[in-house]
């Protein structure tokens, strides 16, 4: 297990430093100087010099490479250009508003997704089965924004049961009512990736020896579903719940956007729009940091479900 | 010349019995075919000019002469509509075969070496997959601007890892194959083995993921057009139309939804294909995600 743990850890570290050089590397093949397009056509030259300065951009590449793992690594992710607060605060500020969301769209997900999954494996090629897979696909072909749009027209404009534009939260029913249609939103695009990894799965738990096994000796057919081959089937699911995280993460932006809801999404798409250069790079930073955390999390839940695992 | 017919003969077999093993393929095949043509011949479907502006005919709702009304500068959405279909699939398709080409050969390059570079390479495409697709495309269409051949790319270098997946472990399987050994011994090279020989076999495989990702590569476009990060206006993109129609949508819905079916519409279709024709060549493979 300690072997298995170190790999892990070090596949982890190589990530994050493969990704922070491509963040530097991508941040510096912008065409033209950064400064200049900051600060737009008229400004002096003396104005550019001293923006090149203090964003660093004035020393040599190695040791721009440097300053910035090392501050990324350290929380130091400099300062927004727009607001002129510390990234990191700007990241933070927004950061809960992110999590709650994908976290209640995770759990959605799951509760209707595996369940779903499991009667369609079990009811193979019939009715329920079919129904499960062409809904699962409808689904996942749902580009995020235009489910969020029909929700958005169909509950808030249409039917007015929640604002259009997601009030700041005070009161439990401000949260509930500014939460619920961006949840079920990315809820229900996550219980068609679940629904659709957990038929699989179970599809292929149901054909091995030790379901027939149970069965055979007598063990009662829901118990051999939920209890035998479930637990098992679940396996993979571990895992592409923690692949599917980074299509979750462009799926939460496209949300936040449609139903103007303050989060990671906004942030990434007003740096976009305003050219904050140190905000984008923060953020890259961010969800870098996000997705290697879960990554490895995934693996080591894995290890631990599946002790096969360790030995690969 | 014979040697390269047969595996194609294969091929084109081997894809009309998937076919026919799942119909809900051909729905999907048919309307995409659908939308291609009506891509192709934009200008004898929509009679009307999408970049035609007219004020006086600002945000009008579906009439006999503006089939799906009209936006906030007076074009005919349905024109916008069909002449948008052909950025999608442009863009999607460009893309898509960028990935499948390069994807391919870094995993059949992979999987033929193995050892050292196998491992490299892998853990290469683990980090690339590993980071938020969404994201990484919406930083470099931002940082490099968002031109279509950057949007191409931007796209493509997102989807290369799985196509490097899915060539490598046939690929691994197949080295040991006595036709592999056979074309040793006659002493073909590396190049012709896995060109004339090991591709055609993992060809129908590949393909078929290049019709998964296709969809995902028109939902992307569409994604990045919709934050701003689309061809420029006021070249019609189903994205960007959304991306209008949303700042009237209180009192013209049918601006973002003319638009968005479209997208679904082909996104659907073109996962319909692909699913099935997966599940007709590898059952085992059912409904995966």
């Amino acid at each position: 297990m300690t072997a298995f743990l170190i790999r892990r850890l070090g596949f982890a570290v190589i990530t994050l430093f493969a990704v922070l050089t491509l963040v530097f590397v991508l941040v510096r093949i912008v065409p033209g100087d950064p400064a200049q397009v900051i600060l737009g056509d008229q400004a002096s030259r003396e104005a550019i010099e001293a923006l090149r300065e203090r964003l660093g951009l004035n020393l040599p590449l190695y040791q721009q490479y440097v300053v910035f793992v090392w501050g990324a690594l350290g929380g130091d992710w400099g300062t927004s250009m727009m607001t002129g607060r510390p990234v990191i605060q700007e990241v933070l500020n927004v950061l809960p508003w992110t999590l709650e969301l994908t976290f209640l769209s995770l759990i959605i997900g799951v509760i209707i997704g595996v369940p779903l999954g499991v009667a369609a494996a079990v009811r193979r090629n019939r009715f329920t089965d079919y129904a499960a897979r062409i809904g699962s696909l409808l689904g996942l072909s749902f580009p995020p924004f235009v489910s969020a749009l029909l929700l958005l027209l169909a509950f808030s404009i249409g039917l007015h049961w929640f604002p259009v534009i997601s009030a700041k939260s005070g009161s439990l029913t401000a949260w509930v009512e500014s939460i619920t249609l961006p949840a079920i939103n990315l809820g229900l695009i996550t219980a068609a990736y679940i629904t659709r990894v957990t038929r699989s799965a179970m599809l292929e738990v149901l054909q091995e020896d030790y379901v027939r096994t149970a069965r055979a000796k007598g063990v009662p057919w829901s118990v051999v579903v939920w209890r035998h081959a479930l637990r098992n089937a679940l396996i993979p699911v571990i895992t592409i719940i923690g692949l599917y995280l980074g299509i979750l993460i462009g799926n939460s932006v496209l949300t936040e956007i449609v139903f103007s809801r303050p989060g990671l999404g906004k942030l990434i798409v007003g740096a976009l729009n305003q050219r904050d250069y140190t905000m984008l790079q923060g953020m890259m930073v961010i969800y870098t940091l996000v997705v290697v955390l879960v990554n490895l999390a995934t693996d080591i839940a894995y290890g631990i479900a599946d002790p096969r695992v360790k030995f690969q | 010349m014979s040697e390269a017919l047969s595996p194609a003969r294969a091929i084109l077999k081997s894809t009309l019995r998937a076919f026919n093993t799942n119909k809900t393929s051909w729905v999907g095949l048919v309307i995409f075919v659908i939308v291609v043509l009506a891509a192709i011949f934009a200008p004898w479907i929509a009679p009307l000019d999408p970049l035609d502006q007219n004020v006086m005919l600002r945000l009008k709702s579906p009439s006999e002469e503006n089939w799906l009304g009209t936006d906030y500068y007076g074009r005919d959405i349905y024109a916008r509509l069909v002449y948008g279909a052909r950025i999608s699939l442009i863009i999607g398709l460009a893309s898509t075969a960028l990935s499948m080409v390069i994807g391919s050969a870094i995993g059949m390059i992979a999987g033929w070496r193995g050892g050292r570079l196998d491992t490299l390479i892998m853990q290469l495409m683990d980090i690339l997959l590993a980071f938020p697709s969404l994201i990484l495309g919406l930083i470099i269409v931002a940082m490099l601007g968002p031109s279509m051949t950057n949007i191409i790319v931007a796209i493509a270098l997102t989807s290369i890892p799985p196509f490097a997946r899915i060539a490598r472990a046939p690929t691994i399987a197949m080295k040991e194959r006595e036709f592999v050994d056979a074309c040793r011994a006659l002493g073909f090279s590396d190049m012709r083995i896995l060109l004339g020989h090991i591709l055609p076999n993992i060809l129908p495989e590949i393909l078929v993921m290049g019709s998964l990702w296709l969809a995902n590569a028109i939902r992307t476009e569409a994604s990045l057009a919709f934050i701003g990060l689309g061809v420029k206006p006021p070249i019609p993109t189903w994205g960007g139309m959304i991306r209008e129609g949303f700042e009237n949508i209180l009192d013209s819905y049918w601006l973002v939804l003319a638009p968005g079916t479209a997208i679904l519409i082909v996104v659907f279709a073109l996962n319909l294909l692909g699913d099935g024709l997966r599940d007709a060549i590898d059952p085992k493979l059912k409904g995966e995600a």
